[in-house]
């Protein structure tokens, strides 16, 4: 693909040492390294928390917690999950990987860079805050209104909805700024020749994340700053009493919510197909028609927000609306899932942990994207809606497609970013356990959720008992199988067989014809690409 | 979009490690909790907020300070400076989405929940004589407040909207003649006319600061003698909470605009090289536009 070659100027690898190294860095290897471990940290927290409200549900009836904790944990595991895990593991491999791909000296706006990953560990404190502080008789816990903090409810809550508030704001303004830093990057920093059909598709998959975040989250901003003032400064948008509406905060929100899915997905969308095409030994097929239809996904997902609500109360007309132009993004989705499958037809396959991760990510991430088709129908939608059915569906679309994506990810660059090889066999037992447990855990909740057992509720009927039992048993299986995953990075980070620049015998791509790891500055002289 | 052809001659500019970020992010954390402990009665929470407020101001005082030193020594060319327009792009892109979620609640309420608020059957409503209108003050009634207390809502005794073609008018005019006269400066720049630069950014700044104290006084105005306030209602929510955040932004503006004015009389910005300039005009503008629609729908129509 390049003549690329690393210059070495060992005068500009100086730096600070020790903490001051991290907390002053302006390089985009060690930040996205810090993005990277936080998303890490952040991952257990999020799972351990969800492993309460698993014990507690384990059996009918109250055992471990009173209902308003058990609500602060599902609120809480959501919103660490989604933007203390999720997100920030995307912009680390944005960060490390966006510059060795397109072949540029760093990222465009180093400060800004380093500020957008600094401002995540202090919205995990306000997030996490009102926990500790309520052993200390200030307030009553964290946000305990689920991740969507629906009005009235979070009108009503206490101090921690407030520190989720200003926690989504500092999350906010670091996504803005990792977006611009992308965008920028991306559109200024690329090799010479390297046109942008020539890019690969992770950064395209993330150019369009970066414009969704920039459309979207500062109208998540808007509406838990009306929420704000509703709670504090007697404003009325949420009030029907003022002639505002709750339903109104529902809008806002899943203008941001919905495209929010595909930011998570979109970035994996991009890695994956490199991913499939290395261990498939020959070229990604249908690069074009991959480009196109990550366009359209990204178009679509700003128009499709209200099946989020279908039972709130919509005329019937902005009901098929929103059925139908949601059902329209399985199209480009179908065009996607071809490509993908048609990338490994017919090549010479091999199973490292990587790929097992995303053949698996494929069947996976399907079954979670057919069972959003059935529940973008209006119809059905009335009985699956605040259903264990739509936990089941989101976590194999956010889970399967969004962690295992990460996964696969992190398998296939660890050796390029540690300069060792993983281990293998530890990688595979990961796979296998996690894809087992994973279905273990989620199978049983589409049967509970179709049996009618509504999602968010402490205690439940006696008829579900059998099945949460094997989804609780099978979730601390699935949390437990991680420390491996933890377990084989430490261990690849501190030593291991030294991996070679290329890594894998079919990777295509500028980062491979860099050492493995990488120098300090890796394209100080940009590569030409013909 | 076609193939990018540029041979750079240089090294991108990629600046040495600092402090700043960091330090800025503590700040904010400092700020975010005093103000949440202020709005639930811990009183601790104000000196938190000075705290985290003084901080920040100080970190952004010498991070920007850093950037125009290092503006001013030539470390950026223009493979730098094109970074520096697309972020400034992006970032204003990514305001008007901010005011977009504003103006959204204003539609949806004048549009959608007031009128549905008049026409539910009377037999399962609160609000029986309810008539819609706008501006609307809402049905009131009993509502729920904080704490979980059922209260009764009084209505604030009805208010006046504010007329258009009052003050606001004034401040329409005071607004567009500052995007004239901020034009009219950068042309100074580009022909290395610095008189007709610093004037023409000295009448920016002055239009600015009168457009701050046309508002000051309205606000006043509403809250004294008028019974608009941040509780009047759906028109009150929404014509605080967009007049209010507009105005934070011509704050920040007028801030900004005075910082190149200083630079612009300590001799900065070429002709050919000033994105530090552009950068605030193109924000300017953009505040400007964002007070039309401001003018047009919450004022006018």
């Amino acid at each position: 693909m390049s003549n690329a070659t690393a210059v070495h100027h060992d005068a500009h690898d100086a730096h600070p040492t020790g903490i001051m190294r991290w907390l002053t860095t302006t390089n985009h290897k060690d930040i996205g390294t810090m993005y990277l471990t936080f998303s890490l940290i952040m991952f257990l927290v999020g799972g351990s928390m969800i492993l309460g409200v698993r014990a507690e549900l384990f059996k009918p009836g109250l055992q471990l917690m009173r209902p308003e904790f058990f609500n602060q944990l599902i609120g809480v595991h959501a919103l660490v999950m989604i933007f203390a895990a999720l997100m920030p593991a995307a912009t680390g491999f944005a960060n490390w990987m966006l510059p060795l791909q397109i072949g540029a000296p760093d990222m465009a706006l180093p400060r800004l860079n380093n500020w957008g990953f600094w401002l995540l560990p202090p919205a995990a404190i306000l997030l996490t805050l009102p926990f500790t502080l309520a052993l200390f008789g200030i307030g009553d816990g964290a946000v305990a209104t689920g991740w969507t903090m629906y009005a009235p409810l979070s009108v009503q809550g206490g101090i921690g909805v407030d520190f989720a508030i200003f926690s989504v704001h500092l999350l906010g303004i670091s996504s803005v700024l990792g977006s611009i830093n992308v965008i920028v990057t991306i559109l200024n920093m690329r090799a010479p020749g390297m046109t942008l059909m020539k890019m690969p598709m992770f950064a395209w998959g993330w150019l369009i994340t970066a414009f969704l975040l920039i459309a979207t989250i500062p109208v998540l901003a808007g509406a838990v700053t009306m929420l704000l003032t509703d709670r504090h400064f007697g404003t009325h948008f949420f009030d029907a009493a003022g002639g505002g509406d709750p339903i109104l905060f529902q809008h806002l929100f899943w203008f941001f919510g919905h495209p929010e899915v595909y930011i998570l997905l979109l970035p994996v969308w991009g890695f994956m197909p490199q991913i499939l095409q290395t261990f498939s030994r020959k070229p990604m097929y249908g690069y074009k028609a991959q480009v196109y239809s990550l366009w359209a996904i990204g178009a679509l997902s700003v128009v499709v927000w209200a099946h989020h609500f279908f039972t709130v109360g919509m005329p019937v007309p902005a009901l098929l609306y929103f059925m139908y132009s949601t059902m329209s993004i399985s199209l480009p989705l179908a065009v996607l899932f071809y490509c993908w499958i048609a990338t490994i037809w017919k090549g010479s396959l091999s199973f490292e942990t990587p790929m097992l991760f995303a053949v698996g990510w494929i069947i996976l991430f399907g079954i979670g994207g057919l069972t959003g088709l059935v529940l973008a129908d209006v119809a059905a939608d009335a009985q699956y809606h605040h259903s264990y059915f739509v936990v089941a569906h989101f976590h194999y679309t956010l889970f399967a497609g969004g962690i295992m994506g990460i996964m696969a990810g992190v398998y296939y660059w660890l050796p390029k970013m540690t300069g060792h090889m993983y281990n293998e066999k530890l990688g595979k037992i990961h796979f296998w356990l996690t894809a087992i447990s994973f279905n273990m855990t989620f199978i049983p909740q589409f049967f509970l959720g179709l049996a009618g057992m509504p999602r968010r509720i402490p205690d439940y009927a006696l008829q579900f008992a059998e099945f949460n039992m094997i989804s609780s048993i099978a979730a601390f299986a699935l949390g437990l199988s991680q420390l491996l995953f933890v377990y084989n990075i430490i261990m690849c980070v501190r030593g291991g067989k030294k991996a070679t620049d290329k890594v894998w015998e079919g990777a295509q791509g500028l980062e491979w014809t860099l050492p493995s790891p990488p120098p300090y500055h890796s394209f100080t002289e940009q590569p030409t690409i013909k | 979009m076609s193939s990018q052809t540029h041979n750079h001659s240089h090294h991108y500019y990629v600046p040495n490690p600092v402090a700043y970020p960091v330090i800025l992010s503590l700040g904010l954390l400092t700020l975010a909790s005093g103000f949440i402990f202020k709005i639930n009665n811990y009183p601790a929470g104000r000196w938190m907020m000075i705290a985290g407020a003084l901080i920040i101001l100080s970190m952004v005082f010498s991070w920007m300070g850093k950037v125009i030193s290092e503006s001013e020594t030539g470390m950026f060319k223009s493979w730098e400076d094109k970074s520096f327009r697309v972020g400034m792009i992006v970032f204003i892109s990514s305001e008007v989405a901010f005011f977009a979620a504003f103006f959204g609640a204003l539609f949806f309420m004048r549009v959608i929940s007031v009128p549905e608020l008049a026409h539910f059957d009377p037999n399962y409503t609160m609000y029986k004589d309810f008539v819609a209108s706008w501006p609307s003050i809402g049905p009131g009634g009993n509502v729920i407040r904080f704490g979980g207390a059922l209260e009764t809502y009084k209505p604030a005794a009805n208010f006046t909207p504010m007329a258009a073609w009052g003050l606001p008018a004034v401040n329409t005019l005071l607004l567009l003649s500052s995007g004239v006269t901020v034009t009219w400066a950068h042309w100074g720049l580009i022909k290395n006319n610095r008189n007709q630069l610093i004037i023409g950014l000295f009448l920016t700044v002055a239009l600015g600061i009168s457009f701050l104290i046309c508002q000051a006084t309205e606000y006043h105005h509403a809250y004294t003698e008028m019974g608009l306030t941040l509780g009047a209602g759906a028109y009150g929510s929404s014509f605080f909470m967009l007049t209010g955040f507009h105005g934070f932004h011509v704050l920040l503006g007028t801030i900004m605009l005075i910082v190149i004015l200083i630079r612009s009389i300590k001799g900065h910005f070429t002709a050919d090289r000033h994105f530090g300039f552009e950068g605030v005009a193109w924000y300017w503008h953009f505040v400007d536009v964002v007070w039309l629609g401001l003018f047009v729908f919450v004022y006018w129509l």
